[in-house]
Formats: structure tokens, C-alpha cells, sequence
């Protein structure tokens, strides 16, 4: 695996919840990016997020960790969730927060 | 309809040979952004296909994004995706 996958790896193994987006949650800089970061800070659950317009690295190179064309992308423990479309249908039906309370149940006390 | 939109209908017939498919071109509502720089176009994709039946939403989405492989890194910028079987479709109208 060559270095900038390594790195993505690291990421998405060390944040539970992780979303890289265009933008940041306070800023996001593309329609997509924005629902899927509101609908994770919805669920009140911490979450990391990597601006890619500020990573061209990962921008570029992102895509073919998990074969996946387009941002965002949302990673709860380890695995590719989706991008915003099955963001949002998960969270209408409830399935994100089960999935996010999950990811970060053993967080409160280990810390 | 555009020849965008063409080439993406044409992708999906082929591959999944869908009961309803319903692309729209949202290119328009997108113009200017920064995203939409590198010329490929937003569009939002509706598609009810038995090739879904008993694959869960990423390996939907992962079927329509391998029919339109070439086009997603030329024509397409975003693709927003709704992928349903046909029993699905009929008990949520």
C-alpha cells in the first residue's frame, strides 16, 4: 500500500465516525458534503472530518481506497458507509444512530 | 433530452436493465460552483432494478457507479442515486 493510502488508513482505523468532505462542517463547500455533515452532527455523536480541497493527496488518491467515485464519504468503524445519498436514508430511518452510538459506545469509558 | 443524460441511460439500461429509470439533469442548479469546475455534471439518478434485490444501499450504489465507470470520472461530477427493487417500489409509492 503505497503512502497516502497508509495515511487514509490511519484515519479511517483511528476515528470511529470519520466523514471526508469538501469544506468543513462549519463551511462546507458543496451541497453533498453539507447534508451528510449535518445529518451526522444530528445524531450528537463526535465525528472527524477531512477537508479533501485541502488534501489534494487525498483528494486525488481517496477514491480508490474503498472504490468509491465521488465525496463525501462517511466511515463508521473502519468501513465505508456511503456518500450522502445512503448518508441521509440511514439517518431518516434511524439506522445512523445505531451506527454511530455503536462505533463510539466503548469511547466514554476508555477515555 | 441531453447527451449526457443519453450516455448515462444508455450505461444503465445495459447493465441493469431497469423497470423505471429516471435521470435528471441538475447540472443548471450547480453552475458556478466551485466543485462544477472540472466541467461534469450533477445528476440525479431514480432506477428500479431487480438486480438490487437483497444488496444493501453501498452495493447499490457501487452497481450503478461500476455501469457508469468511464463516465464518472468525464461526465459526471455528482450522482445522487435512489436504487430500488421492484417490490420496494410497490410498497412505497
Amino acid at each position: 500500500m503505497d503512502d497516502v493510502l497508509q495515511r487514509i488508513d490511519q484515519q479511517v482505523k483511528n476515528n470511529p465516525v470519520l466523514i471526508y468532505m469538501k469544506g468543513t462542517p462549519q463551511m462546507p463547500q458543496c451541497g453533498f458534503s453539507m447534508r451528510a455533515s449535518q445529518a451526522l452532527a444530528a445524531t450528537g455523536v463526535p465525528f472527524a472530518y477531512v477537508n479533501v480541497l485541502e488534501d489534494m493527496e487525498i483528494f486525488q488518491n481517496l477514491p480508490r481506497y474503498a472504490d468509491w467515485p465521488t465525496f463525501p464519504q462517511i466511515y463508521i468503524a473502519g468501513e465505508l458507509v456511503g456518500g450522502c445519498d445512503i448518508t441521509l436514508e440511514l439517518y431518516q430511518s434511524g439506522e445512523l444512530q445505531k451506527l454511530v452510538d455503536t462505533a463510539t459506545a466503548g469511547q466514554d469509558t476508555a477515555g | 433530452m441531453n447527451e449526457r443524460v443519453a450516455r448515462i441511460e444508455a450505461r444503465l439500461r445495459a447493465a441493469l436493465a431497469p423497470d423505471e429509470l429516471d435521470i435528471v439533469d441538475d447540472s443548471a442548479a450547480h453552475a458556478g460552483h466551485a466543485g462544477a469546475r472540472s466541467g461534469g455534471g450533477h445528476f440525479n439518478v431514480y432506477i428500479v432494478a431487480a438486480a438490487f434485490a437483497g444488496r444493501s444501499p453501498i452495493q447499490r450504489h457501487r452497481l450503478v457507479h461500476q455501469a457508469l465507470a468511464d463516465l464518472m470520472s468525464s461526465d459526471i461530477h455528482a450522482l445522487s442515486i435512489k436504487a430500488l427493487t421492484p417490490e420496494e417500489r410497490s410498497s412505497h409509492p
